[in-house]
């Protein structure tokens, strides 16, 4: 059988388009095959589960534009993680630069400043891009003048981030002042911002009836210009030569400091973005209980997309889909939902660890591939 | 409330709340220390928290329950480990990969409305618990408290005094002259990342088993990820690790305090921030400087 597959694999494919491809298809489909596993070990039906997931994810129009508006916030947390590897830094801060991202842009949101829809929600977007970088950028600059590691450093401001924006929200009690954002309505008790005004809002895109706003369109403009910053220009140059090779890099007259904050800002924008965009074009408020997770989803989608644009588009899709249908895998198949995690862990693993899925199919190594250095110490570098 | 019930509730507050991450620390540090980075201590305390919890719902034998939660840490640091060691997979990313599938395989198999045979009690020290204020505080705990502080002098002297810690110490400085010397690197990390796993699968076992008593959806909720601060924090060492997490369990202690108390304006959450903020001064080096294993995060390749 192993045999048969990797026949087929290796004769009806195009080499140089398998090469991308093969192992990311190949890590997918084998966790899901252990994902029914785990199923069938409870009792549950894995062809429902899954049918029901794919019907609850593209069954219609409407689950479709959910689909995609789910994916949204994936592919730009995705080149998050995907454009800082690339420079051979890792952020796993995406969560709080997303929180900051998500609570700065509810704060112009709620301002009404008067100004042209167009202009207002661009500041907001703006606003949500700069606190996210902001927010990528201090770990960025920790790391580029003290040496300390940006794994722990985005970790801590995760953490800072949530609970910073989460006070801007409180409200209050005992003693203790409410938040200065939050919503100033006395008859909302949630913890939350006012509903940011009409003109913040994302505009509506025509498609059917279905509700569908700008942020798809942004997030793959914003994959087209990583795409052309990492690959097209003098500094992506730098910032691959850094990832790929620090030393040379170094010699070569790149800046280690003024590389590493560009990286991590613009990183951190991008994450930034991702919660601004949920929060312009969705909530219209920003509460500080969503996405849980998310950080670490970034991760697997960046690398199960090869930290390539195209590739994080396309992962960030399949998260989507996965997210967009596991309530209907769980009301269809009684399935909890959490399995979708277990198979996004699996599809992590088989990703980094690609020798198990060579192995299991009987696959010869890819020979020459580009191989980023992490700075995987915790020091200076 | 009377000023000195207050203290009491905090500090006892300080001890519960800095018990889990005392151990978690720990567990970061036999990883750290051979050289393995274990961003996975989250991971690992929530699914022993899970399985100690279920085990104690299906047999309601406690010991047992404590045993099963400890090793199912180990079983998923075992499984960080080989990812990390023997497939070389970038430790964070391997991490990352545990703490997905805990959060998943946990709210997979959770079950709703699961009833518990009861809970670790406190054991009460004679003549010590008598004394005023320190009695109650240090003296009237779980066993799990002991434990964990008792495992702190344990791992301070493995770590510095044994032939043990000097091979840990050894294989997280310099793999290759370890190497040389007869040290096995790689079964040396496999072993110490596997201790590791199983502190945090007791400090797991502490959450269900001795301050909660049930399980919950993401119940460690950072603790893994604190204890991770406190080992930095602690500049890879036992005693100060726990001194930390006695830092960040008296700032989490005020917290609870202060929202309840009524007079204090500062807002609670800038406390909570606390831990989280002196971490990434420490490590800046702004206030003295935490020194890492040099080896830490590279996979061992022999020559």
């Amino acid at each position: 059988m192993q045999r048969i597959t990797s026949v087929i694999l290796r004769r009806y494919i195009p080499a140089a388009f398998a090469r991308g491809l093969i192992i990311p298809i190949l890590a997918v489909f084998t966790a899901i095959v252990v994902g029914s596993i785990f199923m069938m070990i409870n009792n549950y039906d894995p062809l429902a589960a899954y049918g029901g997931m794919l019907d609850g994810a593209l069954g219609s129009k409407r689950a479709i534009a959910r689909t995609i508006l789910n994916s949204v916030p994936f592919v730009f947390g995705g080149l998050s993680v995907a454009f800082a590897f690339k420079g051979g830094l890792f952020n796993i801060g995406g969560e709080g630069q997303l929180f900051m991202g998500a609570v700065a842009a509810a704060w112009i949101g709620v301002t009404a400043l008067g100004i042209p829809p167009w202009l207002h929600v661009f500041l907001s977007l703006l606003a949500g891009c700069i606190a996210g970088a902001i927010w990528g950028g201090i770990p960025g600059a920790l790391k580029a003048f003290t040496g300390a590691h940006e794994v722990i450093t985005t970790i801590m401001f995760n953490f800072i981030g949530i609970v910073f924006a989460g006070w801007l929200v409180s409200k209050g009690g005992e003693g203790q002042k409410q938040g200065p954002l939050v919503d100033p309505d006395p008859m909302n008790i949630v913890p939350r911002t006012a509903e940011i005004a009409e003109s913040a809002r994302l505009p509506l895109l025509e498609w059917g009836r279905e509700p569908m706003h700008l942020g798809i369109i942004l997030a793959l403009v914003a994959a087209a210009l990583i795409w052309w910053l990492v690959w097209k220009t003098p500094f992506g140059f730098g910032l691959r030569m850094l990832g790929l090779n620090p030393s040379a890099a170094r010699y070569s007259g790149v800046s280690v400091v003024r590389n590493t904050v560009i990286t991590m800002a613009v990183a951190g924008g991008l994450a930034g973005l991702a919660g601004t965009v949920e929060t312009l074009g969705r909530n219209y408020y920003f509460a500080p209980n969503f996405n849980v997770g998310y950080g670490f989803d970034s991760i697997a989608i960046a690398l199960l997309g090869r930290n390539h644009p195209i590739g994080v588009v396309l992962s960030a899709l399949l998260f989507g889909v996965m997210d967009a249908g596991s309530t209907r895998m769980q009301l269809n198949a009684h399935v909890p939902s959490e399995i979708i995690k277990v198979v996004q862990a699996l599809i992590l693993a088989f990703v980094a660890a690609n020798e198990i899925i060579r192995y299991i199919y009987r696959l010869r190594a890819e020979g020459e591939e580009e191989e980023v250095v992490l700075s995987t110490g915790w020091g200076k570098r | 409330m009377d000023s000195s019930l207050v203290l009491i509730a905090v500090l006892r507050s300080t001890l519960r709340q800095s018990t889990p991450i005392t151990l978690g620390a720990l567990s970061g540090l036999f990883c750290e220390r051979v050289g393995v980075i274990n961003i996975a201590i989250e991971g690992m305390m929530l699914t022993a928290a899970y399985m100690g919890y279920m085990t104690n719902v299906l047999t309601g034998n406690l010991i047992l329950s404590v045993i099963v939660a400890v090793l199912s840490g180990g079983l998923m640091a075992l499984l960080h480990a080989w990812l990390s060691i023997h497939f070389k997979v970038v430790q964070i990313i391997s991490g990352t990969v545990i703490n997905i599938l805990a959060v998943g395989l946990t709210g997979y198999f959770y079950q709703p409305g699961a009833v518990t045979k009861g809970k670790l009690q406190s054991v009460t020290v004679p003549v010590l618990s008598d004394i005023p204020i320190i009695g109650d505080v240090f003296f009237n705990n779980g066993p799990l408290t002991y434990l964990a502080v008792a495992l702190v002098f344990v791992v301070n002297v493995v770590l510095f005094r044994t032939r043990w810690g000097l091979r840990m110490r050894a294989v997280g400085e310099h793999p290759s002259a370890a190497d040389t010397l007869g040290i096995n690197v790689i079964s040396t990390r496999y072993i110490n990342v596997v201790i590791g796993g199983m502190l945090a699968g007791l400090a797991g076992a502490y959450l269900t088993l001795e301050a909660v008593g049930s399980f919950e959806r993401l119940m460690t909720n950072g603790r893994g990820f604190i204890s991770l601060a406190a080992m930095i924090f602690g500049k890879w060492t036992p005693l100060g690790g726990w001194a930390a997490a006695l830092l960040f369990g008296a700032a989490n202690a005020v917290q609870t305090q202060i929202q309840f108390s009524g007079n204090v304006t500062i807002p609670h959450q800038f406390i909570g921030m606390l831990p989280y903020v002196l971490t990434v001064i420490v490590l800046a080096g702004f206030v003295g400087r935490a020194r890492p294993p040099a080896a830490i995060g590279r996979p061992y390749e022999p020559e």
